[in-house]
């Protein structure tokens, strides 16, 4: 059961970023990402992860996602400026074979952790209190620069968008 | 059926994040290449919390909720330099921006 679930969002996750990749419309590209984002989701929610499960559907396919559709929208593309500038087929195999290599080398190299994950685990593994203890205790002065990184992201992204300063 | 293990996962996220870079290297559409970036982003994500759950511990989930927080800062700004370059210059396309080049 549990195999057939993996492969079938990992299978939705691959083939999700393969139509973002190659679609020429952006808008096309965006929803497709959007189901890549939800079943990666789901593959975290598969490893326990439901803190990280919330995050990416809230977060990922949630805030982020609507907002590069709300701009590919608001940027209103005509076709003229969609037309992908022609790629040589020969650099387009080289780097995509370069690309595959390096996927199968990465693969390659993780088949060394080949091991089942452990079956017991915590109760309170990857659940929002456990991981809030986590983020507040170790890791608070992290947490605070995020939040700083955020705060000049806003106010860098409001003098940018604006048209007069 | 052979049993799910964390090298399916990692296997996985090594898949996505090279078909992220791709991405990036392909495409000529500069809203491509940011959604590539996030593609990216997310395969890492996926590696940090299989090795979480490997290990047992749960500073993979805090990672990935840095990472997530920093995605999104990144996508903020990206798109609305993105916005800044449209209006200056009516073009999306990667390679007809040469102003710091020529």
């Amino acid at each position: 059961m549990t195999a057939v679930l993996f492969y079938f969002f990992a299978g939705v996750a691959v083939i999700g970023a393969l139509a973002m990749v190659s679609l020429r419309n952006p808008l096309s590209g965006a929803f497709a990402l959007v189901g890549t984002m939800v079943s990666l989701a789901a593959l975290f929610a598969m490893l326990n992860a439901e803190f990280v499960f919330i995050l990416q559907i809230l977060v990922y396919a949630g805030a982020i996602m609507v907002l590069v559709i709300f701009t590919i929208m608001l940027l209103n593309l005509d076709k003229q400026e969609l037309k992908e500038v022609p790629v040589s087929r020969m650099r387009l195999l080289g780097m995509g074979a370069v690309c595959a290599l390096l996927a199968v080398g990465f693969i390659r190299v993780f088949s060394h952790f080949g091991s089942e994950p452990p079956a017991f685990i915590d109760a309170e593994f990857g659940s929002i209190e456990g991981v809030g203890r986590m983020m507040l205790g170790p890791y608070l002065y992290p947490f605070e620069v995020i939040s700083l990184v955020l705060l000049v992201a806003i106010v860098g992204v409001v003098l940018l968008a604006k048209r007069v300063v | 059926m052979t049993p799910i293990t964390i090298e399916h996962y990692l296997g996985l996220s090594a898949i996505l994040f090279f078909i992220g870079v791709f991405g990036v290297l392909f495409r000529r559409n500069l809203i491509v290449i940011l959604m590539s970036i996030e593609l990216m982003l997310n395969a890492v994500n996926l590696s940090f919390v299989t090795f979480s759950r490997q290990l047992g511990t749960m500073d993979g989930h805090v990672a990935t909720f840095f990472v997530m927080a920093l995605a999104a800062a990144e996508a903020g700004l990206g798109l609305a330099i993105l916005v800044m370059v449209f209006r200056n210059r009516t073009t999306v396309q990667a390679d007809d921006l040469t102003l710091m080049r020529d």
